[in-house]
C-alpha cells in the first residue's frame, strides 16, 4: 500500500503525536545525565529535579525583597499585558476593518495608510514607545497593540469585501442602513474571522510582549527570563519558556473553544 | 401593486454593450417572467431595477418616479445564491426586516414589539411550510427551505416590486414544483408586481402573465461586444389566475412572432 494511503489508527496516531515530545525530553535527559556526570555544578541543562525544586520556590516562597509569589505575579503581569493589547487589537481591528471594508469612503481613506502601517516592523518603533509612554504599562500594551493590530485591520476589511454582495444588497432590500449593514450583517459574519486572525496573532504577540519586557520591566515572564540569563540560571529559563509554550496553546484553544461556541453557524462553510 | 416604466434603457460596461433600446412598460399586478440565452443581461436589468447598477441611458420610473439610485425595501429580491443570511435561525431572518425597519438604533426589537413581530414573522413562515424549522440554521435547510425563506423574508417587507433572479435554478424537479406553486399563491393573494427571470422555458409560461425573451437583434461579427440584447419576444403567459389591470390585448403586444 502506498504510504499516502496508510493512516494510523486513533491510538497509533496519539502515540505518534506524542512520540516528538518523548524523544525531546529524552534527549535532554541525556544530555543533562552526561553534563552532569562530567561536572555536578554544570548550570546548563540542570536536572529535572532541580527545576522542580527552583520551581517550587518561585511559585509558593514568597520573594524576600517583595514578598510575592514571583512566578505567578509575572504570570498575572504578562497575561495582563497581553490581552489588553489584544483586547485593543481585536476592538482596533472590528471598528476600522468593517469602516474600510464596508464605507467606500473610509476604504480610500484609509486602507493605504493601513497596508503602509502594517509594514512598520513593530520593534523598531518600541523605541519611541518607551520615549513616549514611558516605561510602564502602557507602552508594553501598546506595542502588543500596535504589533497586531494592523493585520486584524487588514484582515478584517479583506474578509468583509469578500461577503457575498447578495446579502448586503438583500439586507438593504430589507430597510438595512450603513450602521445595520455594520452591525447586524457584517460584523457577526466576519467575527469568527476575526478570532482565527487573533489567534494567528498570539504567537507575534507574545513575541512583542517578551521583547518589551526584556527591555523595560519590574516584573513579568519576559522580564525573569532576560533577567535570570545573566546567571546563566537555566532552571528558571527552561521552565519559563515552556510554561510560556503552554499559555500561548491554551490561548489558541480558548479562542477556538469560543469561535465554535459563539458561532456554531460558521463550520458549515456559509 | 407597482407600474414600472422603462424608457430608451441602454447599459454598457466600457465598449461592451450589454443591454440597448429597452422600452417597457410593467402593469401593476402582473408576473412578469424573463427568459434569454446566458449572458445575454437578465441579471443586469434586474440590477437596475434594483438600483445596484445605474444606467447608461434612458431611466427607469416606478409609479412615475425615479428609481431610488440604491437599494431599498420597496423592491424586494430573491437571488438563486447566498439568499438568506448564514448566521441568523430561520424566525431571525425572517424578523430581521421588520426589527432593521422599526430600529434604527439597535436593529433590533424588543418586549412587546417583538412578540408581535415574531407572530407575523411565524405566520408568515408557517405559510412557507417553515413552521417546524423556526429555530434551524440555514445550512440545515434543503435547498428548497432556503429559497422559500428567502420568498417569506422579501415579502414580509411589503415589497411593491419583487425581483426573483432564477430564484428556483438550482432546486431539484420536486422542490421547484413546490417552489413555484406556493409563488404564484403569494402572488395571488398579495398582487405584488413580480418579476422572475428564469432559464426554464416552461416555468416561465406557466408562472408569467406575460413571458419577455431577452436577446440581440443585431449582431457584428467582428466586433460581438457592439451591440446589446433587447426585448425581442413580448407575449402572453399561461398564467391567467388574476388578470392584472391592462387588458390582455394591451399586454400581449408582440414585437415580432412567436418563436
Ligand atoms: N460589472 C460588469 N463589468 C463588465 N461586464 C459585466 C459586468 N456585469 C455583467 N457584465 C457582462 O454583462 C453580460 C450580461 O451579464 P448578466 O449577468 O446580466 O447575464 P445573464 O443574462 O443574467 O446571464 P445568466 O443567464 O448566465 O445569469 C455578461 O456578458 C457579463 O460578462
Ligand atoms: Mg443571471
Amino acid at each position: 500500500m502506498r504510504l499516502v494511503n496508510r493512516r494510523p489508527g486513533r491510538e497509533a496516531a496519539l502515540v505518534l503525536s506524542l512520540l516528538p515530545f518523548l524523544l525531546l525530553v529524552l534527549a535532554y535527559l541525556w544530555g543533562s545525565a552526561v553534563r552532569l556526570a562530567e561536572n555536578p555544578a554544570d548550570k546548563l541543562l540542570p536536572w529535572p529535579s532541580t527545576i522542580l525544586e527552583t520551581l517550587r520556590g518561585l511559585a509558593f516562597e514568597p520573594d524576600r525583597r517583595t514578598g510575592q509569589l514571583v512566578f505567578w505575579a509575572d504570570t498575572l503581569a504578562s497575561l495582563g499585558r497581553l490581552g489588553s493589547g489584544l483586547a485593543i487589537a481585536a476592538a482596533t481591528g472590528a471598528v476600522l476593518g468593517l469602516a474600510i471594508g464596508l464605507i467606500p469612503i473610509a476604504g480610500a481613506l484609509l486602507s493605504s495608510f493601513a497596508a503602509a502601517a502594517a509594514m512598520i516592523p513593530p520593534l523598531a518603533i518600541l523605541p519611541i514607545l518607551l520615549i513616549v509612554l514611558g516605561t510602564g504599562e502602557a507602552s508594553k500594551i501598546g506595542l502588543v497593540a500596535l504589533g497586531t493590530a494592523p493585520v486584524l485591520v487588514r484582515d478584517v476589511a479583506l474578509r468583509v469585501r469578500d461577503l457575498p454582495e447578495e446579502l448586503l444588497v438583500k439586507a438593504q432590500t430589507l430597510g438595512a442602513s450603513t450602521w445595520h449593514l455594520a452591525a447586524r450583517i457584517a460584523a457577526p459574519l466576519v467575527a469568527p474571522r476575526l478570532l482565527d486572525a487573533l489567534r494567528l496573532q498570539l504567537g507575534p504577540a507574545w513575541l512583542f510582549l517578551i521583547a518589551a519586557e526584556a527591555i523595560a520591566a519590574t516584573e513579568g515572564l519576559g522580564y525573569r527570563i532576560f533577567l535570570v540569563r545573566r546567571y546563566l540560571a537555566m532552571d528558571v529559563i527552561l521552565p519559563y519558556v515552556a510554561w510560556i509554550t503552554l499559555l500561548a496553546f491554551a490561548g489558541d484553544r480558548l479562542l477556538a473553544w469560543i469561535a465554535r461556541r459563539l458561532f456554531p453557524w460558521a463550520k458549515a462553510g456559509a | 401593486m407597482s407600474r414600472i416604466e422603462v424608457r430608451g434603457l441602454w447599459k454598457s460596461y466600457g465598449e461592451r454593450v450589454v443591454l440597448e433600446r429597452i422600452d417597457l412598460t410593467i402593469e401593476p399586478g402582473s408576473l412578469v417572467a424573463i427568459v434569454g440565452a446566458s449572458g445575454c443581461g437578465k441579471s443586469t436589468f434586474l440590477r437596475i431595477l434594483l438600483g445596484v447598477e445605474r444606467p447608461s441611458r434612458g431611466r427607469v420610473l416606478l409609479d412615475g418616479a425615479p428609481l431610488p439610485p440604491e437599494p431599498g425595501p420597496d423592491r424586494g429580491i430573491v437571488f438563486q445564491r447566498y439568499t438568506v443570511f448564514p448566521h441568523l435561525t430561520v424566525l431571525d431572518n425572517a424578523l430581521l426586516g421588520l426589527e432593521l425597519r422599526a430600529s434604527r438604533v439597535f436593529g433590533r426589537l424588543f418586549g412587546a414589539r417583538r412578540r408581535r413581530a415574531r407572530e407575523r414573522a411565524a405566520a408568515m413562515l408557517a405559510r412557507v411550510g417553515l413552521a417546524e424549522a423556526l429555530d434551524a440554521l440555514p445550512h440545515e435547510l434543503s435547498g428548497g427551505m432556503q429559497q422559500r425563506l428567502a420568498l417569506a423574508q422579501a415579502l414580509l417587507a411589503e415589497p411593491r416590486v419583487l425581483l426573483l433572479d432564477e430564484p428556483f435554478g438550482a432546486l431539484d424537479p420536486g422542490s421547484r414544483g413546490e417552489a413555484q406553486a406556493l409563488l404564484l399563491e403569494l402572488w395571488e393573494e398579495r398582487g405584488t408586481t413580480v418579476i422572475l427571470v428564469t432559464h426554464d422555458l416552461p416555468e416561465a409560461f406557466r408562472l408569467g402573465t406575460r413571458v419577455l425573451v431577452f436577446d440581440r437583434v443585431r449582431r457584428d461579427p467582428h466586433a460581438p461586444e457592439r451591440y446589446g440584447a433587447t426585448v425581442t419576444y413580448d407575449l402572453p403567459g399561461h398564467n391567467r389566475a388574476r388578470s392584472p389591470r391592462a387588458p390582455a390585448a394591451e399586454r400581449a403586444s408582440p414585437r415580432g412572432g412567436p418563436p
